[in-house]
């Protein structure tokens, strides 16, 4: 007896092809969409401050369009995400909205909130919660920058009791990501909530799938020995032990054997030996990866302790703004003259009065883009067979960071006027004047159990579009 | 200062396959032994402080190592790389992506071990 749980989404952005082909070609009993990193919650948390109704992954509005035949199925797929994103409670309705649309509308929507932390900052802090970074220890207090978006990683536990609510699609704001994944799996098989060894095989399959083609030979350093134009996204086929097998859609493009699993087992982990989620703390130490057959991968043995007794809090915070600009360098001694057309930038900028907080250069095609592409011995020594060959061209680019905006705006305005006053061989200037953008930095902290508490709200697509209309929009509502 | 030759050195990418990302400002590097009985070598040979030194001009104050013998891999941790991390780096990778491609020019000593290096 097995639960079979796909991923066809792993960040906001990915491929909007994917749940419909996954649903085509394959039965699962869980399609779940992943679309928050850290960042994507600060964009999301900015889109919502510039118009209020918005804040959640609307590529998800768009999935749900697309497998609306899927849905309508009496063995429907459940579909878990948490593209609810900074304004779950707007995604909802948007859902809602689509489903009764798309002629649906008996589906049961749950909606779980709660991890939204922005206005209770203060609350929070007077309970004796320093908000502390967790890298350098600071408090929160001691930021003097002002703080756009603060969430908790709520776990497994509200989308398992979601689905006992007999919800068809639950959507969640801030969630660990491979809770997505827990809280089917336990819903499923009834695990209790101090199994820890059956939760930390299940969020082992979780990280395994949360990023989508990752696991399925997408973003390999074997690109050239897998065929990814119709790359299979993965599937999890969860055992009551919580041992899994990863797989793929039967046919599809992508690779799944022991390489490409571990490849994804380590990526964005710190200590293996203790892989902290809200729902598990787990040992990726413990686990066994076996190719079973053809993209067939057994990952069985991991061992998980008691999770960490505070949720995890991604809190972003603004930090000015950004811009960059980039020129195309051609001809002999490309890397110099493109470094020479940075510094007449710069100091031109000088010259105007405007000194930026920060620049950074790099000449792309030269091997700037990260340290270490260059061939290195110990990271000091040039190999003599691998000589440099001098580029005939590069991409020059250069990006600035500056509290004032207007300093950023002026920065953008320094490359065109290159075109006849810099030196020959650029050219690249038909995109136009770059924008510039909010910084928003991330400040990673810690918040106690019990000063969050997770909500649900089940109800037909029907019964949610009725209680919005008996409200103010979603505009003018707190979803605290 | 003697010039180490590609006979007496080999590139981390015949062994290994390599993937990277972000952890706020830091990132983090997988290392995987393409074959398992190269996980001993990779060991012995590919030291945190041989990290640091590949990438030392990124910034890293720090390199943690971590080893996974159940599945023939290493998990490096390189503390503060990433100029900011994902919202503020003004590096076109922003988000530590481009570490694991990179890791794959470095060279090991080949020492008297043969390791098994994958052909081709």
């Amino acid at each position: 007896m097995t639960i079979r749980i796909a991923n066809a989404a792993g960040f906001l952005g990915d491929s909007l092809d994917a749940p419909r082909r996954l649903l085509d070609a394959s039965s699962v009993d869980v399609l779940t969409l992943e679309y928050l990193a850290e960042l994507t919650v600060s964009i999301l948390a900015h889109q919502r401050r510039k118009q209020p109704s918005l804040g959640y992954a609307r590529d998800f509005l768009t999935v749900l369009d697309s497998i609306r035949d899927h849905l309508a199925r009496p063995d429907r797929p459940r579909i878990v995400t948490n593209a609810g994103g900074v304004h779950p409670r707007a995604c909802v309705e948007a859902a809602a909205r689509r489903l009764v649309d798309q002629g649906v509308p008996e589906l049961r929507i749950a909606g779980i909130w709660g991890d939204e932390l922005t206005d209770r900052l203060d609350a929070l802090r007077a309970a004796g919660c320093p908000l502390a970074h967790l890298d350098t220890g600071r408090p929160l207090a001691e930021l003097d920058r002002p703080v756009t978006s603060a969430h908790a990683y709520l776990g497994a536990r509200p989308i398992a009791d979601a689905l006992e609510g007999r919800a068809d699609l639950v959507i969640t704001g801030r969630v660990a990501d491979a809770s997505l994944t827990v809280g089917p799996a336990v819903h499923h098989f009834g695990w209790a909530w101090d199994d820890y060894d059956r939760l930390a095989a299940a969020s082992v399959a979780g990280h395994l799938i949360e990023c989508g083609a990752q696991v399925t030979g997408g973003y390999s350093v074997r690109w050239d020995d897998v065929e990814l134009e119709a790359v299979g996204y993965p599937i999890a086929e969860v055992d009551a032990r919580g041992d899994a097998i990863i797989t793929k859609p039967e046919g599809s493009g992508g690779r799944v054997d022991r390489l490409s699993v571990i490849e994804q087992l380590v990526y964005e982990i710190g200590d293996p030996r203790a892989y902290r989620t809200p729902d598990v703390t787990v040992d990726f130490t413990s686990v066994d990866v076996r190719e079973s057959d053809a993209d067939r991968v057994a990952v069985r043995g991991a061992r998980g302790t008691p999770p960490p007794a505070d949720y995890k809090v991604s809190l972003a915070y603004h930090d000015g703004f950004t811009s960059s600009v980039q020129l195309v360098v051609a001809g002999r001694h490309c890397v110099e003259k493109a470094r020479r057309t940075a510094e007449l930038i710069i100091g031109r900028l000088a010259r105007a009065g405007v000194t930026l907080d920060r620049v950074h250069i790099e000449c792309l095609g030269a091997g700037e883009s990260v340290p270490g592409l260059r061939p290195c011995v110990h990271g000091l020594q040039r190999l003599e067979d691998r000589q440099d060959r001098s580029p005939s061209e590069v991409v020059l680019r250069v990006s600035a960071r500056d509290r004032r905006r207007d300093a950023i705006e002026r920065f953008t305005k320094e490359a065109a006027p290159l075109i006849t006053s810099g030196p020959a061989g650029l050219a690249g200037y038909a995109v136009g004047r770059s924008a510039s953008r909010p910084v928003f930095a991330y400040w990673p902290t810690t918040v106690p159990r019990d000063l969050v508490e997770a909500h649900i709200e089940i109800r037909t697509a029907r019964q949610w579009l009725e209680s919005a209309a008996d409200l103010p929009p979603t505009s003018e509502r707190n979803d605290a | 200062m003697t010039e180490p030759s590609a006979s007496t050195t080999i590139r981390l990418g015949e062994l290994a396959v390599t993937r990277s990302g972000d952890k706020g400002n830091h990132v983090n590097l997988g290392v995987i032994a393409r074959r398992p009985e190269s996980y001993a070598f990779l060991v012995r040979e590919l030291t945190a402080d041989r990290i640091l030194a590949h990438f030392a001009s990124s910034g890293t104050d720090r390199v943690e190592r971590f080893e996974l013998p159940n599945v023939q891999a290493l998990n490096f941790m390189l503390y503060n790389a990433l100029d900011g991390g994902a919202g503020r780096s003004l590096r076109s990778d922003t988000q530590g992506k481009l570490f694991g491609t990179a890791a794959q020019e470095l060279r090991l000593p080949r020492g008297t071990d043969p390791p098994g290096a994958a052909s081709g």
